[in-house]
């Protein structure tokens, strides 16, 4: 998740030190963007630009790791991502029932944001954490055993917090 | 923590460390031979915490293993306490009474190490008199 | 040292940890410092037990009780009661569901009765955070002997000799692997660990890596020094947050005790190792489109051969290996090949960790010697269907896997039987389903997966898996046809020989696999327009039996489009020209008299 209280100058002078401390630039395109991606919540398009100049790398090669990778997101994310596990375990124990209710109740479809930028609903393959299912996460909380019942309280969990991760 | 240098080292670190991890492997070993302590109110009012520490610390010092010492509830011996029970794993409990510090440290010097029963401190023969 | 009377061990694995097991531990030592204990009873986190159907898992040396779904509130009645009074708290305690029955040691549990734990073996037993428990169950033994008493090739050998194949989908000897690695001259050489373990209801690598992951780093060393490699690079999904925070512990541990870096004790041999984060692609379980990522490109698979053992990372000989894989070469070299060999089948040497999942009673992690039954998995350690529901399908392999049907429960489990039945070893997800599950839709639920996953190197996979998904959905819908049977087998068949990489290659087993065992169910969608395990939206009706109806009017007053008719206190009808099929009046029914059909 970005840091709320970096300026972007900042942000780009975290990220030039990360890849000036790298030993080799072969082969780092991913562990950069990584970085970059905490930094800034997603990767835009100068983002990109900037990373591919410091790794000497043509920006169209940056565009496509990008896109190629489902981690990586090219347009920001809401305070908090809702992400529902349609993994089998969680698929055969109703899982599509609960981004159903998800998608009423926050009133976007997957992968969309919601208005005020509080919540992005996903959908991710299996966490491994199959003995819960169904499975929900919201930033790196697991909620397990969810039913379509639960999902007011998730979402009065994170209204509760605001807008700030910590809060 | 000095870098290990040699396959020697590194044997004397993991029988060092053996010991924080032994009772885990030696706790579902059906072979092992357990010692349960007394430990309900009159127990732990008698010094059966003193007898339990003393039993975990003389089987460590005689370096014996394949010994679980386990706390246990109120065995009905109340004027006994507090009380052990030395259960190996072929054989019929011992049931051994008023296990102060002193003899705690003979069960284990005696019946444990050398096989030897001590018969002034079983129940119903010499224990429980005083 | 500081001699504890008793270990309180609690399970840390991603599975407990959303059920507050962090909470627990916590509160356990709170607990024991009040009662002023707390220099006599440890409290270790500990790895994943396997049972995560009962989790949290709290388990007590030296007496050997295994407390289930703890709740961190307990903490206080398990110090004042057991630690301190030596009294079980039997309504912790797991009751066999059975009979009732409480059995307090975990080794007299019919999840663990069968059970031969090799890769899993410190996983619960020790604190993965801590080397030192580590070494001090023979940890890094395996990787001094290697140093210190075998040749290169003695350790090959031994591998080779033990018969461990790779436990990541495939199944090819990892012997052989190293062997070809070992022939190589170069320069360079690498040994990475492929822990992208992406299949869906596959937990096991995450559960080493987060239970054991000194066991892999050991392995990896000593894969290094049979092979000739100085480098190892261990690639785990980003997914897995507390795999890669444990690993990084464990990394940095094993280079403060000199067992990573320059010449690790004492020896010529230095070996590092880095982790490099996978971004979520499926197809980078591939192992050439794993070398892909690495270098910092697309994960796209490249042609083989050349092997990676020949050209693998950045060009160099390279051996990959998965984590479950990893996790076996200590044990072989410290108990010895024959010890390992003969353990399993003729051809399937061992052990093979299983994720159970899905509509059955204990879902978690079950380590079983190869060559046990389907049924004895599913039945006995699993417990059986949840729900008093009844047996459908399994599902083997995640979705290069298929799906077997009762008839085949008695099949022992290797690669080659697997294989032959149409499902595949995969990395050992297994997924339980029941008569509530509709094959037809499970086929789809895969393709829909692969084609979102395929990376659009090769044309059949990526053109071939979205027709096969095109034709499913037809189905589904109920505008099947009785061809589009024969089209999904001869295009199944299509990509299974044209596709460039296993996932390509694999990508049409849960149709044909399905198409194979449960035909009818097919046939049912395409000539009855009828779904008989009443999943599929459009060929569901929801119907008011008329002799259940008590005319309460709920289902009427519910309906969000009014399509249900009738008088207070007769029976009501449902229109089904205008009936949505939300499922509402079935669901509010308080006399269950709507039925899906």
């Amino acid at each position: 998740m970005a840091s709320t209280t970096m300026t972007d100058e900042a942000r780009y002078e975290e990220l030039d030190r990360y890849i000036a401390d790298l030993p080799d630039h072969k082969g780092s395109l991913i562990q950069v963007l990584h970085v970059a991606q905490d930094l800034f919540g997603y990767l835009p398009q100068d983002v990109q630009m900037h990373v591919a100049r410091k790794l000497a790398l043509p920006a169209a090669k940056v565009y496509g790791v990008v896109t190629f990778y489902s981690f990586f997101n090219t347009e920001p994310r809401g305070t908090y991502t809702v992400s529902v596990c349609l993994g089998t375990a969680c698929f055969v124990r109703g899982s599509e029932e609960i981004l159903k209710e998800f998608e009423k109740q926050l009133k976007v479809k997957s992968d969309q944001t919601t208005p005020d930028n509080l919540f992005t609903l996903t959908t991710i393959r299996c966490v491994g954490a199959c003995g819960l299912a169904p499975v929900v996460m919201v930033n790196d909380r697991v909620y397990g055993r969810v039913t379509a019942k639960d999902v007011a309280s998730i979402i009065d969990d994170c209204m509760a917090k605001g807008g700030s991760e910590n809060g | 923590m000095a870098k290990l240098k040699s396959m020697e080292e590194l044997a004397k670190l993991r029988d060092d460390m053996k010991n924080r991890t032994e009772m885990r492997v030696t706790g579902t070993n059906p072979d092992r031979i357990v010692l349960s302590v007394g430990m309900a109110t009159c127990g732990i009012a008698a010094g059966g915490r003193d007898t339990m520490k003393t039993l975990v610390e003389e089987l460590e010092k005689h370096g014996i293993n394949n010994v679980s010492v386990v706390a246990t509830g109120c065995l009905g011996y109340c004027y006994a306490e507090p009380v052990v029970e030395v259960r190996f794993p072929d054989k019929g409990p011992i049931l051994y009474g008023d296990v102060d510090v002193k003899r705690a440290r003979e069960i284990v010097d005696q019946h444990l190490v050398k096989g030897i029963l001590l018969d002034h401190a079983i129940i119903g023969k010499g224990a429980g008199r005083r | 040292m500081n001699r504890y009377r008793m270990h309180l061990m609690v399970c840390g694995g991603t599975g407990c940890r959303s059920s507050q097991s962090v909470q627990i531990v916590e509160n356990l030592n709170q607990e024991l410092k009040k009662a002023g204990m707390d220099q006599e009873v440890q409290v270790v986190t500990t790895g994943c037990f396997g049972f995560c159907e009962k989790g949290p898992i709290v388990k007590i040396y030296p007496d050997n009780i295994f407390y289930v779904e703890v709740k961190p509130t307990d903490a206080a009645e398990i110090v004042a009661e057991h630690v301190v009074k030596g009294r079980t708290v039997q309504r912790l305690v797991y009751k066999d569901p059975a009979g009732g029955k409480q059995i307090p040691a975990s080794t007299d549990m019919p999840f663990y009765g069968q059970q031969i734990r090799i890769a899993l073996r410190n996983c619960g037993l020790i604190d993965p955070e801590n080397i030192d428990e580590y070494i001090s169950v023979d940890g890094y033994q395996a990787l001094g002997k290697a140093l210190s008493t075998m040749t290169q090739q003695q350790v090959v050998d031994t591998l080779k000799k033990s018969g461990l194949r790779g436990r990541g989908g495939a199944g090819f000897p990892t012997g052989l692997k190293w062997q070809a690695a070992l022939k190589q001259k170069s320069d360079k050489k690498y040994i990475v660990c492929n822990a992208d373990e992406g299949d869906p209801g596959a937990f096991m690598d995450r559960s080493v890596l987060e239970g054991d992951p000194h066991s892999v780093i050991e392995a990896m060393a000593i894969a290094g020094y049979a092979t000739g490699a100085d480098e190892g690079i261990v690639y785990v999904r980003a997914e897995y947050p507390l795999a890669v925070k444990r690993l990084k512990i464990a990394i940095a541990q094993a280079e403060e005790y000199g067992l990573l870096g320059k010449e690790i004790l004492g020896s010529k041999f230095s070996f590092r190792i880095r982790l490099s984060l996978g971004a979520g692609a499926f197809v980078c379980g591939e192992e050439t489109a794993l070398l892909n990522s690495v270098e910092g490109s697309r994960g796209e698979p490249r042609m083989k051969p050349p092997f990676p053992a020949e050209k693998g990372l950045f060009g160099k000989p390279t051996i990959i290996n998965n984590v479950e894989t990893f996790a076996n070469v200590c044990p072989i070299l410290l108990n010895g090949p024959e010890w390992f060999a003969s353990i399993g089948t003729e051809k399937s040497k061992g052990t093979k960790v299983f994720a159970l999942s899905g509509k059955i009673n204990n879902v978690g992690l079950a380590e079983v010697p190869m060559g046990i039954t389907l049924r004895e998995i599913v039945e006995n350690i699993g417990g059986g269907v949840r729900d008093g529901r009844t047996f459908k399908a399994v599902q083997i392999g995640g979705p290069s896997g298929g799906c077997l049907p009762k008839s085949l429960l008695d099949i022992p489990i290797d690669y080659e039987s697997l294989s032959a039945a149409g499902a595949m070893m995969g990395s050992g997800g297994m997924i339980v389903m029941d008569d509530t599950d509709c094959m037809v839709n499970i086929a789809k639920y895969y393709l829909d997966f692969t084609v979102d996953e395929s990376c659009g190197k090769c044309t059949p996979c990526r053109v071939g898996n979205k027709r096969l998904f095109e034709i499913l959905e037809r189905i589904t819908d109920g505008k099947g046809t009785m061809k589009d049977l024969d089209d999904l087998e001869v295009l199944g068949g299509t990509i299974r020989d044209a596709s460039l990489c296993q996932l390509g290659q694999t990508a049409p087993n849960p149709v044909l696999s399905t198409l194979k065992h449960f035909r009818d169910e097919y046939i049912a969608h395409i000539v009855d327009k009828r779904c008989p395990s009443g999943v599929c939206q459009n060929l569901i009706h929801y119907v008011v039996v008329a002799d259940k109806c008590i005319g309460c009017t709920v289902c009427a007053r519910n309906c969000p489009v009014s399509c249900i008719s009738g008088e207070r206190k007769t029976a009501h009808v449902i229109d089904q020209e205008r009936c949505t099929k939300c499922g509402v009046c079935f669901s509010k029914c308080p006399v269950d008299a709507i039925v899906k059909e």
